[in-house]
């Protein structure tokens, strides 16, 4: 027996191909928006790979650093470098803001690291050009997609710093880049006022009679002075000895400090289940409606290459065809339409990954996720056709 | 008058329901031996084409009985499970137009039917191949059926019919597009297949080059069929 699919596929393979590359182009978009969706929890996991710690400490109560604002005092990390197996404990700030160069600016999560060496928490593990950060004011390791480069002056609020740095795919959870600075620099880019405000606040200190009290000399200038110093950080990382669990450190400091501490997998459910839960949605419901038109259009065009065989069909049925046959015929041409469309998009997607300004991760097992799903769409929506051509009358194959 | 061949009394079609209904068949009788070739003709409209439909089993007739062979197919209603296995097994059809399935060659054309029987791809189509040359078409064995002239399409859609070796043919105006010659060819071979295989044959025909071969014929009119002697004439 011959495959009857396959003739009439090779009969009409312009259409086919045809037909198949646009259908591919829609299953491009759909595996493309499964990656924008694998890309972002992605940025997140890298987010905290590339931290370095092991438990987050944060403002108690706060879902910080990350999905929200959190400040501590920045002199806490003495005290939790005490407590028993925690290795080393860093100050870590996080701003995301627009990082002006000339005349352009780019919007990027400005990190503020302390003073240290590679390998410290909050540091980028491994630069792709340039050095370190080794001063501790006005120095900037950039990555590279801010499109920066080695030499670049940057600035940030009212400072200018120059990218002595470059480092690949250090992204924050919403896939902006890093721009690493020294702690001190990121705690007044952060909490900086501008001297309107500062005098603003003198004033009312100074007219406070609680504070200036004549007996008692100094007090005035100790509140201002505390007032305008900032001394806030957004979070604690905490790199544990290994001998040490996770919960085993952090028990104690939430307890002890009354901070909310998170550890590895906490805080890898707060990036993906909250931070980017609105996001995942809408690109889920996104897929939903790909899927539906792809079902909708396969349909479409497998009823259509059936309706154009309605006589062949008929003639089929009237030399004794039987109705298997005629069914594994369209099903297959589905199928087969399917497959074209699946390796187009695939193909397309493979190459238009890159293009797209956020990082997008096509993982192998979307890949073949989406090989079933539309292998299902296909075999669902050659229902219809195969249920009109077992409808055909065999009579219509005779003429009067 | 029971016995093998095609063997049909009282039978009567009705198209539709109510005032538009139209009895296109009101009493069929006819009976065509194996090895006979009968030809059937009557002015447009008179219910030719119903006759062979209900016979080829593609629609139902109202009322009457029929037999082919020793099986009673039809006796005020369907005697036979299977009707596209009656179809495919029983009975080789060539239509008034030569549907042909586009996407396969002239030769798979009339193989197909072979091969959905059963039949190993090679030997259906050497067989195919041996009705083509019959046909004087083996030269377009290779040809999409797009690219054959009206004509030899037909000839093709004769092969398709006579391939399985079907013990009932019924063509339907087989020689309308055919000049002389080859609508002789066609008469020629109808009577042969006849012969060796002892079908039972009925040609629809408008064709006065053909009436005269016929040696026995039925009239039909406004849905009653006559019986008449023909010239048989021989065709070569
Ligand atoms: N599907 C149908 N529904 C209703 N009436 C039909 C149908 N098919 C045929 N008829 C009617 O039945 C009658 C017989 O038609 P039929 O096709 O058998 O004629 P015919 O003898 O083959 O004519 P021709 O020589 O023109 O092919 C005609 O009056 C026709 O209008
Ligand atoms: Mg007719």
């Amino acid at each position: 027996m011959i495959s009857l699919a396959g003739r009439d596929i090779l009969h009409a393979w312009g259409k086919f191909i045809f037909t198949g590359v646009g259908l591919g182009l829609l299953i491009g978009v759909t595996l493309t928006m499964a990656g924008v969706y694998r890309g972002m929890v992605d940025d997140g996991k890298v987010l905290l790979d590339n931290s370095g710690a092991d438990l987050w400490v944060v403002q108690k109560d706060t879902l910080g650093p990350y999905a929200e604002s959190s400040s501590i005092p920045d002199d806490l990390w003495r005290s939790i470098r005490t407590m028993p197996g925690v290795a080393e404990a860093v100050n870590v700030t996080y701003l995301t803001m627009q990082v002006v160069k000339g005349s352009k600016d780019v919007r990027a999560m400005v990190v503020g690291i302390t003073a240290g060496e590679a390998g410290t928490p909050g540091w980028p593990p491994q630069l792709v050009a340039g050095r370190q950060i080794t001063r501790s004011h006005y120095e900037a390791v950039a990555d590279i997609a801010t499109g920066f480069q080695l030499g670049d002056v940057l600035k940030i609020r009212r400072n200018h710093y120059t990218v002595v740095g470059l480092t690949r795919r250090m992204v924050s959870s919403s896939g902006d880049p890093m721009v690493f600075i020294p702690l001190k620099d990121a705690q007044e880019a952060q909490f900086l006022k501008d001297n309107d405000a500062i005098l603003m606040q003198r004033r009312r200190t100074e007219a406070n009679p609680a504070f200036n009290r004549p007996g008692v000399p100094g007090l005035l200038d100790a509140v201002i002075a505390s007032q305008t110093s900032n001394s806030s950080v957004n979070a604690v990382l905490v790199r544990i000895q290994p001998e040490f669990s996770q919960k085993e450190v952090a028990e104690p400091i939430r307890r002890w400090k009354r901070l909310t501490v998170y550890d590895r997998a906490q805080m890898e459910s707060i990036l993906v289940g909250k931070l980017i839960a609105t996001s995942a949605k809408q690109i889920g419901m996104f897929l939903v409606i790909l899927a539906l038109v792809s079902a909708a259009i396969v349909a479409f065009i497998i009823y259509t290459l059936t309706m154009d065989k309605i006589r062949e069909i008929a003639v089929l049925k009237l030399i004794g065809t039987r109705n298997r046959t005629i069914a594994w015929m369209i099903l297959q041409q589905a199928l087969v339409l399917g497959v074209i469309g699946f390796v187009v998009g695939k193909i397309s997607a493979t190459f238009a990954a890159p293009l797209f300004p956020k990082y997008v991760l096509l993982t192998p097992a979307d890949s073949v996720l989406g090989f079933f799903a539309v292998l299902a769409i296909c075999v669902l929506s050659s229902i219809v056709a195969i249920r009109m051509a077992l409808k055909v009358d065999p009579a219509e194959a005779i003429g009067g | 008058m029971a016995g093998k061949g095609i063997h049909i009394e009282g039978l009567s079609k009705r198209y539709g329901e109510g005032d538009t209904a139209v009895l296109a068949l009101k009493d069929v009788n006819m009976h065509v031996a194996p090895g006979e070739v009968v030809g059937l003709i009557g002015p447009s409209g008179s219910g030719k084409s119903t006759l062979l439909k209900c016979l080829g089993a593609v629609i139902d007739p109202t009322a009457g009985r029929m037999v082919l062979g020793d099986e009673v197919i039809f006796d005020g209603g369907w005697k036979v499970r299977d009707l596209r296995a009656l179809r495919r097994d029983k009975i080789g059809f060539v239509f008034q137009a030569p549907y042909l399935i586009p996407f396969l060659d002239v030769t798979d054309n009339v193989a197909l039917l072979p091969m959905l029987a059963g039949m190993p791809n090679d030997e259906a189509r050497t067989r195919a191949l041996e009705l083509l040359t019959a046909l004087d078409v083996q030269h377009r064995a290779k040809a999409m059926p797009s690219q054959l002239s009206g004509g030899e399409q037909q000839r093709v859609a004769i092969a398709r019919g006579l391939v399985n070796r079907p013990p009932v043919i019924l063509a339907d105006e087989p020689t309308a597009p055919l000049d002389s010659v080859r609508a002789m060819a066609v008469i020629r071979i109808l009577n042969d297949m006849a012969q060796r295989f002892q079908t039972a044959v009925i040609v629809v025909t408008h064709d006065e080059k053909i009436i005269p071969t016929f040696k026995r014929i039925y009239h039909i009119r406004d849905g009653i069929t006559h019986e008449e002697v023909g010239e048989g004439r021989r065709f070569d």
